[in-house]
């Protein structure tokens, strides 16, 4: 009897999952089954997954072939360090997510909810089998399983028909995706072509393709794990399928599912092709910028919250892959301690980001349930109302916007000072362009704190700008609780970056070779060297609380002590009301002058003269209209002119078939 | 010896299945392909077990049992029924007129014998000189299923293309494995009873049995 490993443990996990989904679709009429007992065994397993990914961490890997699969090529499973990294992402978030999910889908009939059950499980359990599978074709059956998965997800409202378009647009650029991910295993295949083990990775990692070939392949990669991060020119499913999708969905998506994208793109361009050269992490700094300034802009002019929240996701993830694009750079310069410390910092944010972006999307959920309302333009003061959930909610803001001392700013941190170190590289155009990559992810850092603010200030301060508002009911405790353990995640990730970035190394020095050098103590991270620059963040926290008590008491008790309240001249705003404040439209209004060339704004002003003003405004994505709506017109026109072969008289499909067939008779006989 | 004498019967038996493939052709009226289909079955099973009985391939009398009762008795009588309810018995309008398309027959003879020409000379039988024959009468089969608008036409049209192809299972290699034929048979004679259904909610819906009306039904 050989020991049970780690990986079977994680293996037992996705059957456990497995088997949930399947229980679920028994408990069609028992409403109160799937949430109070399928759901929490979920968390269960979700937790278990967090521990398994974190032993893993420090174990050698393991592999497991299963006796299921192709004739000659059964599942290869392995577990390692980089797998366990992104199974401990998914099992923290998921566990977090399906606490709240237990509270948000009460209201839910017993038959939908056991449909959305199944689909929810076999989500986990495919995004599961992605970060295991070990050979192409178990990857691709999991990566399918998922997107088909997350596909039924989004679609779970199928009845309203945007939601339906929504869903679609996802499928397909899933698909497409998924398509040139097939193309790069088929390049990427092993020495011996002819036999099917030739997919499995470890024959993909003894194999060394030829430059041009392994550029093919990450290009290829490139394309169709972007599809799925959500890379511009591929992003454009995000904003509508975010929305479109359940809260608990959205999030899981955003946090998770996006970092599977990751993962693979790590795997296979540091893993399994191995020696990347510098123009790679080039192409890719360049497109994960653009994504990340495309992002935060758009997401600046949203006024629908989850909208806004997906563009985030862009933004976020165009961060992730600069720095996976400087990691390459560093990694192919020979700079090894600079590319561990934007690995470190990629890997970093990754989990920063499944932890904010999940507890946000959550928080907007019970946004939703309590109002009914997405539009920001029709919320406000909602801190008065649902104050667990605003304050929580404003850990998370603060956490994305990149304020120490939260997570957020400990990974930009991280990256930004790989900007800042970097020595001369080889290539002098890139160490000319690098300055202005580390402006740009500046930029987008400082404008992510605007869309912040905007976004919570709108929802949460000022006035309701709805009577309606003042019902708003705070949420269950299930939610409450869920949000409570994604804003503590993101607050000790805030506190302890030294310990995580220890935990961090076996990942690291798995893909690279080589561990970021932390010249600091458990108080304080010092990458590189502690003459360089160094984060305490306990110590920041300390002097923050402290500065911030004291002149909260200072003022309270020393200058409010000897002034007279009294009422002034009001100051021209004798009457102030909902309206007057600043809406989501006007704060955003700077950010769509100032970068009007990313976007076609159409707008509907009134004229001053008019009874009843009408104000329409809309921002629209220029990819979407230059890129895609081009390539349906060109797909809308081929079908239209291969439907004029349908005649709908069986003669003329007769005639068809008896064409082809005298055509290949002759074509045979010659 | 005894077997040239029988290859001349089934070479003298393809012939007729080909002329009765023409005659088909020609044929307007529907009750009088019905009988040339079983004639054309009669032929088929015929020389299916002179075959068999001059190579002592015995599968092939089971083959030929199978046609007779399937082809010739069965499939013959349902259809006699069929247009006895449906009360459809009138002239076959052919979309083409008939002297064109016996030329079109003629080409497609020709082009059937010069495609079976290598293959024949290939194969190891002593009925490999029928192949010609046996391509030419599923070729002549489609070439009806195309020039017929009327549904019962073209389901005989179907049938008879799927003697020929037995036929040149037979001339080409003796025939197909006895499971092959027996599942082929079956298929045949659940798709007889299928669309004879089919006819039924044909007619009742366009209240004809022409399929031009079911024009009707295309995407727009």
């Amino acid at each position: 009897m050989p020991e049970t490993t780690l990986l079977d443990w994680a293996w037992a996990v996705v059957l456990y999952w497995l088997g949930l989904a399947a229980a679920s679709l028994a408990l069609q009429t028992q409403a109160g089954l799937t949430r109070w007992v399928v759901f929490p065994l979920g968390i269960l397993g979700a937790a278990a997954m967090a521990v398994l990914g974190a032993l893993a961490l420090a174990s050698p890997p393991t592999q497991f072939i299963l006796p299921i699969g192709l004739p000659e090529l059964p599942f290869h499973l392995r577990l390692d360090a980089l797998s366990g990294f992104f199974l401990i992402l998914l099992g923290v978030a998921s566990s977090g997510v399906g606490i709240y999910a237990i509270g948000y889908f009460r209201h839910m009939a017993a038959g939908p909810l056991a449909v959305l059950s199944l689909w929810y499980h076999l989500f986990l359990a495919g995004m599961a089998l992605v970060l295991l599978a070990d050979d192409a074709y178990a990857f691709m059956v999991a990566w399918e399983l998922m997107a088909l998965a997350s596909y039924f997800l989004v679609t779970t409202d199928h009845k309203i028909p945007d939601i339906r378009r929504a869903g679609f647009l996802y499928l397909l650029i899933a698909h497409v995706g998924a398509v040139a991910l097939l193309l790069a295993f088929g390049v990427l295949h092993g020495s011996d072509p002819a036999r099917m083990a030739a997919y499995s990775f470890d024959a993909m990692r003894e194999n060394t393709l030829n430059p041009a070939w392994a550029s093919v392949t990450f290009l290829l990669a490139l394309f169709g794990f972007g599809a799925k991060a959500g890379l511009v020119p591929l992003h454009v499913w995000l904003p509508e399928a975010h929305p479109a999708a359940p809260s608990p969905v959205s999030a899981l998506m955003s946090g998770v599912m996006l970092k599977t994208a990751i993962y693979g793109l790590l795997r296979v361009s540091l893993d399994l092709i191995g020696a990347p050269p510098a123009w790679w992490g080039t192409v890719a700094l360049s497109l994960g910028l653009v994504t990340a300034l495309y992002g935060v802009i758009f997401a600046a002019v949203q006024s629908d919250m989850k909208r806004l929240l997906a563009w985030s996701s862009i933004e976020n993830i165009g961060f992730i892959i600069a720095a996976f694009g400087l990691t390459l750079i560093f990694h192919a310069d020979g700079k090894g301690a600079l590319a561990a410390l934007t690995l470190t910092a990629l890997l970093y944010h990754a989990l920063n980001h499944a932890l904010f972006k999940s507890l946000l999307f959550v928080g907007t959920g019970s946004v939703l349930h309590a109002t009914g309302e997405r539009r920001m333009g029709r919320l406000g003061g909602l801190i008065r109302f649902m104050p667990w959930t605003a304050w929580l909610m404003l850990l998370g803001a603060l956490a994305i916007a990149g304020l120490p001392p939260l997570n957020g700013f400990v990974s930009e941190w991280l990256l930004l000072q790989a900007f800042l170190l970097t020595p001369g590289l080889t290539q002098p155009y890139l160490n000319m362009a690098i300055p202005v990559a580390a402006a740009v992810v500046v930029l987008a850092a400082a404008l992510a704190a605007y869309v912040m603010v905007k976004f919570y200030g709108v929802i949460f301060l000022g006035q309701p700008r709805d009577p309606e508002l003042n019902e708003a009911h705070e949420a269950g405790w299930p939610e409450r609780l869920s949000m409570l353990g994604l804003a503590a995640g993101c607050v000790v990730l805030g506190l302890v970056p030294s310990q995580m970035i220890g935990w961090l190394n076996p990942v690291v020095e798995a893909l690279l070779q080589q561990t970021l050098p932390n010249d600091g103590n458990w108080l304080m991270v010092a990458p590189l060297s502690a003459q360089r620059a160094s984060y305490a963040p306990l110590v920041f926290l300390a002097v923050v609380s402290a500065i911030t008590l004291l002149v909260f008491f200072g003022v309270k008790y020393v200058y409010h002590g000897r002034v007279r309240r009294a009422a002034p001249w009001d100051c021209g705003y004798p009457e102030l009301d909902a309206r007057m404040q600043d809406s989501a439209e006007g704060f955003g209004q700077p950010i769509r002058l100032i970068f009007s060339a990313f976007m076609r704004v159409e707008r509907i002003t009134p004229d001053p003269f008019d009874r009843q003003p009408q104000y329409r405004g809309d921002s629209r994505d220029k990819v979407w209209l230059w890129l895609y709506q081009p390539i349906a017109a060109a797909a809308a026109w081929l079908s239209a002119q291969a439907s004029r072969l349908q005649h709908g008289r069986i003669q003329w499909y007769l005639i068809y078939s008896f064409a082809t067939l005298i055509f290949l008779l002759v074509f045979v006989t010659r | 010896m005894s077997l040239t004498y029988h290859l001349q019967v089934v070479n003298l038996l393809a012939a007729l299945l080909l002329l009765i493939a023409f005659a088909m052709l020609s044929q307007r009226r529907i009750v009088g392909l019905i009988t040339l289909f079983a004639w054309q079955g009669a032929a088929l099973a015929t020389s299916t077990a002179i075959v068999a009985w001059s190579t002592g391939q015995h599968h092939l009398y089971y083959s030929a049992a199978l046609t007779l009762g399937l082809k010739v008795v069965l499939v013959p009588w349902y259809f006699f029924r069929l247009i006895r309810q449906l009360d459809v018995d009138r002239e076959v309008e052919p979309m083409i007129n008939i002297p064109t398309t016996m030329l079109i027959g003629i080409i497609l003879v020709i082009f059937a014998f010069n495609l079976a020409l290598p293959i024949s000379q290939m194969a190891g039988t002593v009925t490999r000189s029928t192949l010609g024959i046996a391509l030419a009468s599923v070729l002549l089969a489609f070439l009806m299923m195309i020039t017929r608008s009327k549904a019962i036409p073209q389901v005989i049209g179907f049938l008879a293309m799927e003697n020929g192809l037995f036929f040149a299972a037979t001339s080409a290699t003796y025939g197909m494995p006895l499971v092959v034929e027996l599942g082929v048979a079956l298929d045949v004679l659940v798709a007889v009873f299928v669309l004879g259904i089919f006819f039924f909610h044909i007619r009742e819906t366009f209240d004809s049995m022409d399929l031009k009306h079911m024009e009707r039904l295309r995407e727009k």
